[in-house]
C-alpha cells in the first residue's frame, strides 16, 4: 500500500480571472452520464416490475399467502399515481419491464467495474474519495454540516476536492448502494443462486434479497434528489458543463491558485 | 448562459425526464432498439452459464423451511372435456407422449414415472412477478426419461406441450439440453408428498430448479426432443415468450 499523499501542493500562480481548474477525468465524465441514463432506466423499469407483486417480505419465501412487512398499497394514493407516471414502458407489462431491466442491469454492473477499475488507475478514488479519520471526527463533521447550511460547499483552501459530507455519500453510493443493488439483483437470480449459493446467504433469503434491492433503491432515489439539489444550489450551469467538458470555473471565493491536471489526461 | 436560471434548469430537467420516459416506448419500438433490448436475454443465458458450473445444484431446503400455503398461478384448472375426464378417472388413462428426436417414442402413465429412479427435493419456485414458495417436488429426473427414449444427439431442445389453452393453444414450454440433463429437471408428480393437485399442475409438471415459474410446464402432455425452436408456435420457444415477449432465458 502506498503513502496517503497529501493534496498536491497548490501553486502560487499569478491569479487569472476567472480560475479554471481539471475537475473531473475522462473515465468519471463517461461512467456519470452513462450511469445517469441507466439508473433512470433502471428505476422506471424497477418500478414497472414491482407493480407485478407490491408486497415485500423477509427471509427465503414470501408470496400472497404470507405476511409482508410492506407493500405499495399502504403508500399514499398520490405517490402511487405519480410512481404510474415513472414506469417503464408507460403502461404496465411485466415483459417489456424486465427487457429493459435486465439489459441495462449489465450497463449499471460493467459500468461500476470499469469506473472502478479507471479510478484506481487515475487515482480518482485514492486522491478524491478516501476518508480520512480526521474528516469523520464529529466536529469535522458538525463544521461541515454548518458550512452546507450556509451553502458554502466549497473547501477554500482546496476548491477542487470534495467535502466531507460530499465526500461520504459519493463512497457510499459507489462502494455501498450500487454494489448492493447488483448483488442483491443477482441474488434474485434463480441460476445464480445455483451458481454462488452465497450470494443468498449474505442477504438472508432471496425474499430478503429483493427487500434489500428496493430499500436501497429508495436510498439511491434519496441520493439523486439530494444531489440535483446541491447541484443546483452550487451553481448548476458550472457544475454540469464541468462534468461534460472536466473543466470547472472556481466560484467567486479567495483562494489559491489551481492543482496540477492529470498528466494523463 | 446568462438567460439559464436556476428555475429554468428545473423545468428542462423535469421536460428532459419526461421526455426521456415518452421516448422509451418509441424506442421500445424500433426494431433496431428493440433487437438490442432483446439481446440482454442471450447475453444473460451466455454470461451466466459461463459464471457457473453447468451441474451446480438450485439450494434445497428443510422441511421447516417449506411455505405453509404455496399459492398457485397461471392456470389453475385447463377445464377442457379432455382434461376434465382425466380427472373424473384420476389420470389414469394419462399417458406422457416422449417424441420428437428420439430413437424409442414412449407413452408413460403417472404409474411408469413413479416406477422410475425417482428424486425428491425441496426447493424455492420464483415466479417472474416476484414472489417465492418452497415446497417438496417428487418424480423421475427428465434426463432419465430421455435417455430412455434414446434421444438422439441432433436434439437441442426439450419442447413440453401442456394441457391447459390460450387462445385455443395449448400452453408450451422450452428448455436447452443443459438444463434438461440437469439433476434437479425432473418431471414432478408428487408435491409436497402427495399426488399433484390439479392447480399445482396435475397429473405431471416439469420442475426445472434454475429458472423462473414460467417455465416449469405444468399438465404436460407430450415432451419432445427438437433441433430447433422455429415453426413451433410463434417460434420464441413458450406461450408467453410468443404472447408478449417474455424472456426465452428465464435463469435471471
Amino acid at each position: 500500500m502506498e503513502e496517503a499523499a497529501p493534496p498536491p501542493e497548490p501553486e502560487i500562480a499569478p491569479a487569472p480571472e476567472p480560475r479554471v481548474i481539471y475537475r473531473h477525468r475522462l473515465a468519471t465524465r463517461l461512467w456519470h452520464w452513462i450511469n445517469a441514463i441507466t439508473i433512470f432506466m433502471m428505476i422506471g423499469s424497477g418500478i414497472g416490475i414491482l407493480q407485478a407483486h407490491p408486497r415485500f417480505y423477509w427471509g427465503q419465501y414470501g408470496a400472497n399467502p404470507d405476511r409482508p412487512w410492506f407493500q405499495m398499497a399502504w403508500l399514499p394514493g398520490w405517490l402511487n399515481q405519480l410512481l404510474d407516471l415513472m414506469t417503464i414502458p408507460s403502461g404496465y407489462n411485466l415483459a417489456i419491464s424486465r427487457r429493459w431491466h435486465l439489459t441495462f442491469a449489465l450497463l449499471l454492473g460493467f459500468g461500476l467495474l470499469g469506473f472502478m477499475i479507471a479510478s484506481l488507475i487515475n487515482r480518482h478514488f485514492q486522491r478524491d474519495l478516501r476518508v480520512r479519520a480526521k474528516e469523520v471526527a464529529p466536529q469535522h463533521l458538525a463544521a461541515d454540516a454548518i458550512a452546507h447550511a450556509r451553502f458554502d460547499f466549497h473547501n477554500h483552501d482546496d476548491p477542487a476536492a470534495y467535502n466531507t459530507l460530499q465526500k461520504l455519500s459519493y463512497v457510499a453510493t459507489i462502494f455501498v448502494l450500487i454494489p448492493v443493488m447488483v448483488l442483491t439483483g443477482l441474488a434474485m437470480s434463480p441460476a445464480m443462486d445455483a451458481a454462488w449459493p452465497w450470494l443468498i446467504d449474505i442477504f438472508g433469503g432471496r425474499q430478503s434479497a429483493r427487500s434489500i434491492h428496493f430499500i436501497a433503491m429508495v436510498l439511491l432515489v434519496g441520493f439523486i434528489i439530494v444531489h440535483l439539489t446541491l447541484v443546483i444550489l452550487a451553481g448548476p450551469v458550472g457544475e454540469v458543463m464541468s462534468m461534460i467538458t472536466g473543466r470547472w470555473r472556481v466560484p467567486n471565493i479567495p483562494a489559491p491558485a489551481e492543482p496540477e491536471p492529470e498528466a494523463t489526461e | 448562459m446568462t438567460l439559464i436560471t436556476r428555475r429554468g434548469l428545473v423545468g428542462l430537467g423535469a421536460t428532459g425526464a419526461g421526455l426521456l420516459l415518452s421516448g422509451c416506448d418509441k424506442l421500445a419500438a424500433q426494431p433496431g432498439f428493440r433487437k438490442i433490448l432483446f439481446s440482454g436475454d442471450k447475453i444473460n443465458l451466455g454470461l451466466q452459464r459461463a459464471l457457473s458450473d453447468r451441474g451446480a445444484l438450485a439450494p434445497e431446503f428443510r422441511i421447516d423451511q417449506m411455505s405453509p400455503n404455496f399459492r398457485t398461478n397461471g392456470t389453475r384448472n385447463p377445464n377442457t372435456p379432455d382434461y376434465n375426464n382425466h380427472v373424473a378417472t384420476r389420470f389414469a388413462n394419462w399417458r406422457v407422449q416422449v417424441g420428437g428426436l428420439v430413437d424409442r417414442p414412449l407413452a408413460l402413465s403417472i404409474a411408469d414415472l413413479g416406477a422410475m429412479p425417482q428424486r425428491a427435493q425441496i426447493t424455492r419456485h420464483d415466479c417472474v412477478e416476484g414472489w417465492s414458495a418452497i415446497g417438496k417436488w417428487q418424480g423421475p429426473m427428465l434426463g432419465n426419461v430421455i435417455k430412455a427414449a434414446g434421444v438422439r444427439s441432433t436434439a437441442r431442445y426439450i419442447v413440453f406441450t401442456c394441457a391447459d389453452l390460450y387462445n385455443n393453444a395449448p400452453y408450451y414450454e422450452s428448455i436447452d439440453m443443459v438444463d434438461a440433463f440437469h439433476p434437479q429437471t425432473i418431471l414432478a408428480w408428487a408435491m409436497n408428498d402427495q399426488r399433484l393437485s390439479v392447480g399445482h399442475g396435475a397429473p405431471v409438471r416439469l420442475r426445472i430448479e434454475r429458472q423462473l415459474g414460467y417455465k416449469h410446464a405444468k399438465y404436460v402432455m407430450k415432451v419432445d426432443a427438437v433441433a430447433s425452436l422455429d415453426g413451433i408456435g410463434g417460434g420464441q420457444g413458450g406461450y408467453w415468450e410468443d404472447a408478449i415477449g417474455y424472456d426465452w432465458y428465464a435463469g435471471i
